[in-house]
C-alpha cells in the first residue's frame, strides 16, 4: 500500500478532483443511467402522447400528423368501450379470486410456520415469478385440452355435468373448456396468485399476536377476531397485492389469444391495433385507458388509507 | 378458520395451504408430463403411452437453437449493461442528497411498475419514430430499460446495510476511488450485482410482452415458443422447449435467492 501514499498517480488525482468537486462525481454517476430512463424511456411515452393525438386516415391506411381528439373519441364506440369494461370485469374478479386463495396460505406463513417452514414457502412462492409466464400458462393448456386432466377429475368427482352447465352459461362458458372465459379466468389467478401472497404475507406478518390474544379475552369469537381484527390490518397488503394482478391483467395480450372466447381484451387491442391493424394511435389511446385506470385504482387505494400502513 | 388467536394451526387452515401451494405447482408437474405422451395433437389424460421422441424433434429444429441463442445474447448483453447503469444508479441515489432524488428512484422503478404492454409499445413508438429497423438492438433496448430496477433494488439494499464508514477510511488511508471500490466496496457488493444480475438475466430471458414489440422479425426463445404454440401436430414439442426455458433459469434463480437471503427481510425485490 505503500506506493498508493508515494505517488500522486492519475487515479489519486482523479479521486482527489471528485472528492473537491462532489457533484461532478454524482452527475457521472446519474447521467448514464438518466439519459437511457429519463430520455428513452420517458421520451418514449411522451411521443405514445403523441401518437394518441394523431389519426389514422382510414382510406390511406396512414397515420395523419395532425393533432386531434378524434381517436380518443373511438372510445365512445360501443365495441371499444365494452373492450375496457371486459377488462376491467375479469381484473377485478381475477383480483378479488387471488385474495381469497391468498389468504389462507398468507396466514399460515405469517402466524404458524416454523422459521425453516417460512423461508421454504417463501421460495418457493416467489419462484414461479422468476419461471416465464407463457410457459406457465402453457401448462393450462394441457391441463385445460378436451379430454385433459381437468375434465377427467371432474368426470371423477361426479361433476361433468355441472361443467357442461358452466360451458353453456352466458358470461363464464364457451365453446369449450380452453375457449371460455373460465378457463382464462383460471389461469389469469394462477399466474398472478404470488403477487397477492406475498403482500399479503407480508401484512399478516405485522398483526401484533397480543390483539388476537385480547379479542378472544374479551370473549370475540374467531369468526369477529378475523373479521374485525385480521381482515382490516390485512387490508393495506390486500390492495397492494390487487394493485399487482389488476395491472397485470389490464396489460396482458398473451392469454387471451390461448384462452377464451374470441371476445377481445385491452391488451390485445393495444397489440392488434398497432401490429396488424397498423393503427398505432388507436393503441397508444387504449394504452392510456389502461394507465387511466391504473391511476384511478391507486387515488381509490390510496383514498382508503391502504397506503398508510404500508 | 378454527381459533384467530390459537397457538397451531387448525387442519382446516393447512389443507387449504397446502392447496393453495399445490394449485401453484401441479401444472409445472403436467408441462413435464406432457413432454413425454405419445399423442401429437392432444393431451388426453391419463396419457395413453410415453415416449422421449419430442426431445429428439425439439433438439433437432434449428429455429428452436437460434432462438435460445438468441435469448442468450439479449439477456447477457441487456444484463451487461443493467449492472452499469444500475450499479451507478444505485451509488448515486444512495450516497448523495440531491434536489430529484425521489424523481431518479421512481423513473428507475417506472418500467416495472406499469403494465409490460405500456414499456413496450412506448418504445414501439419511439423507435418508430426514430426510423430504427427492429431488430436485435431493440429487443436489447426493451430489456435494458427494466432490468436497471433489478440490480438496481439489489444494489441499493446491499448499500443500506453496509456501514458509510468504510468508503471514508478507505479513502483516509491514501486509496484512490478506484481502488476503494476495486478493495471495499466490490467485495462487499460482489453477492448484491451477482444476485441482481442473476434474476436480470432471467427476466430478460423469459419476457415476451415488451420483447413482442420490439423485436421485428427475430424470435426469442418465448416469442418461439408462442409461435409453435398454436401447431395441430407435434404439440408435445411446445412442452419440451418449455422444459428447456424453465432448466435455463431455474438453477441460477436459486442461487440468487441463496445469496440475497442471508439475513431474513433481505428480498430479492422485484
Amino acid at each position: 500500500m505503500s506506493s498508493v501514499a508515494s505517488t500522486r498517480s492519475l487515479p489519486l488525482r482523479v479521486s482527489a478532483f471528485f472528492h473537491r468537486h462532489p457533484a461532478v462525481r454524482l452527475a457521472l454517476f446519474l447521467l448514464p443511467g438518466l439519459l437511457w430512463l429519463g430520455l428513452l424511456y420517458l421520451g418514449s411515452l411522451g411521443s405514445l402522447v403523441l401518437y394518441s393525438l394523431w389519426l389514422l386516415e382510414e382510406f390511406t391506411g396512414l397515420v395523419v400528423r395532425r393533432f386531434t381528439l378524434s381517436t380518443f373519441a373511438q372510445l365512445a364506440q360501443p365495441a371499444n368501450y365494452e373492450i375496457v369494461l371486459r377488462t376491467v370485469g375479469m381484473a377485478a374478479a381475477v383480483s378479488i379470486a387471488c385474495a381469497l386463495l391468498a389468504f389462507p396460505i398468507s396466514y399460515y406463513m405469517a402466524r404458524y410456520a416454523s422459521p425453516r417452514m417460512k423461508t421454504f414457502l417463501y421460495i418457493w412462492v416467489i419462484m414461479p415469478l422468476w419461471t416465464s409466464y407463457l410457459v406457465r400458462a402453457l401448462a393450462w393448456r394441457s391441463v385445460m385440452a378436451g379430454e385433459g386432466l381437468f375434465m377427467w377429475a371432474m368426470e371423477r368427482l361426479g361433476l361433468d355435468g355441472v361443467m357442461r352447465a358452466l360451458l353453456g352459461a352466458p358470461v363464464v362458458g364457451g365453446p369449450t373448456l380452453v375457449q371460455s372465459k373460465f378457463s382464462l379466468f383460471v389461469v389469469y389467478v394462477y399466474l398472478w396468485l404470488p403477487y397477492m401472497i406475498l403482500p399479503v404475507q407480508a401484512a399478516l406478518e405485522r398483526v401484533p399476536l397480543s390483539y388476537l390474544e385480547a379479542s378472544d379475552d374479551l370473549g370475540a369469537r374467531p369468526g369477529t377476531t378475523f373479521r374485525r381484527i385480521v381482515l382490516p390490518l390485512a387490508k393495506p397488503g390486500l390492495v397492494a397485492g390487487s394493485i399487482f394482478t389488476f395491472s397485470l391483467t389490464l396489460g396482458d395480450f398473451i392469454l387471451p389469444q390461448i384462452f377464451g372466447t374470441s371476445e377481445f381484451y385491452l391488451g390485445q387491442m393495444v397489440y392488434v391495433q398497432q401490429g396488424v391493424a397498423g393503427n398505432l394511435p388507436l393503441a397508444a389511446v387504449f394504452t392510456f385507458v389502461a394507465m387511466a385506470v391504473m391511476l384511478v385504482y391507486l387515488a381509490i387505494a390510496k383514498r382508503a388509507g391502504a397506503f398508510e400502513a404500508l | 378458520m378454527s381459533g384467530a388467536g390459537a397457538r397451531r394451526a387448525g387442519v382446516g387452515l393447512k389443507l387449504a395451504s397446502a392447496l393453495v401451494f399445490g394449485f401453484l405447482y401441479f401444472p409445472l408437474l403436467v408441462i413435464v408430463l406432457y413432454a413425454f405422451t405419445t399423442q401429437s395433437s392432444a393431451f388426453t389424460f391419463p396419457p395413453p403411452g410415453f415416449t422421449t421422441r419430442w426431445f429428439s424433434v425439439a433438439f433437432a429444429d434449428e429455429d428452436m437453437w437460434r432462438a435460445v441463442r438468441l435469448s442468450l445474447l439479449v439477456a447477457g448483453l441487456s444484463t451487461g449493461v443493467a449492472i452499469v447503469l444500475g450499479g451507478l444508479l444505485a451509488g448515486a441515489v444512495y450516497r448523495a442528497r440531491f434536489p430529484g432524488r425521489e424523481a431518479v428512484a421512481f423513473i428507475v422503478v417506472l418500467p416495472i411498475a406499469l403494465p409490460g404492454i405500456v414499456t413496450g409499445i412506448a418504445l414501439r413508438s419511439t423507435l418508430s419514430l426514430a426510423g430504427a429497423s427492429f431488430g436485435f438492438w431493440t429487443i436489447v433496448i426493451g430489456h435494458v430499460t427494466f432490468c436497471i430496477v433489478i440490480v438496481y433494488n439489489n444494489v441499493v439494499a446491499r448499500l443500506r446495510r453496509l456501514s458509510p464508514n468504510i468508503v471514508e477510511a478507505s479513502a483516509d488511508l491514501g486509496a484512490s476511488g478506484l481502488q476503494t471500490f476495486r478493495y471495499v466496496l466490490l467485495p462487499n457488493l460482489a453477492t448484491a450485482i451477482l444476485a441482481g444480475a442473476i434474476l436480470s438475466f432471467a427476466l430478460s430471458f423469459d419476457e415476451i410482452i415488451v420483447t413482442t414489440f420490439t423485436a421485428g422479425q427475430q424470435q426469442t426463445l418465448p416469442i418461439y415458443i408462442f409461435s409453435i404454440l398454436f401447431r395441430p401436430r407435434a404439440k408435445p414439442v411446445t412442452n419440451v422447449v418449455a422444459l428447456l426455458a424453465i432448466a435455463i433459469t431455474f438453477f441460477p434463480i436459486m442461487l440468487a435467492q441463496i445469496l440475497t437471503r442471508e439475513r431474513a427481510g433481505g428480498t430479492a425485490g422485484r
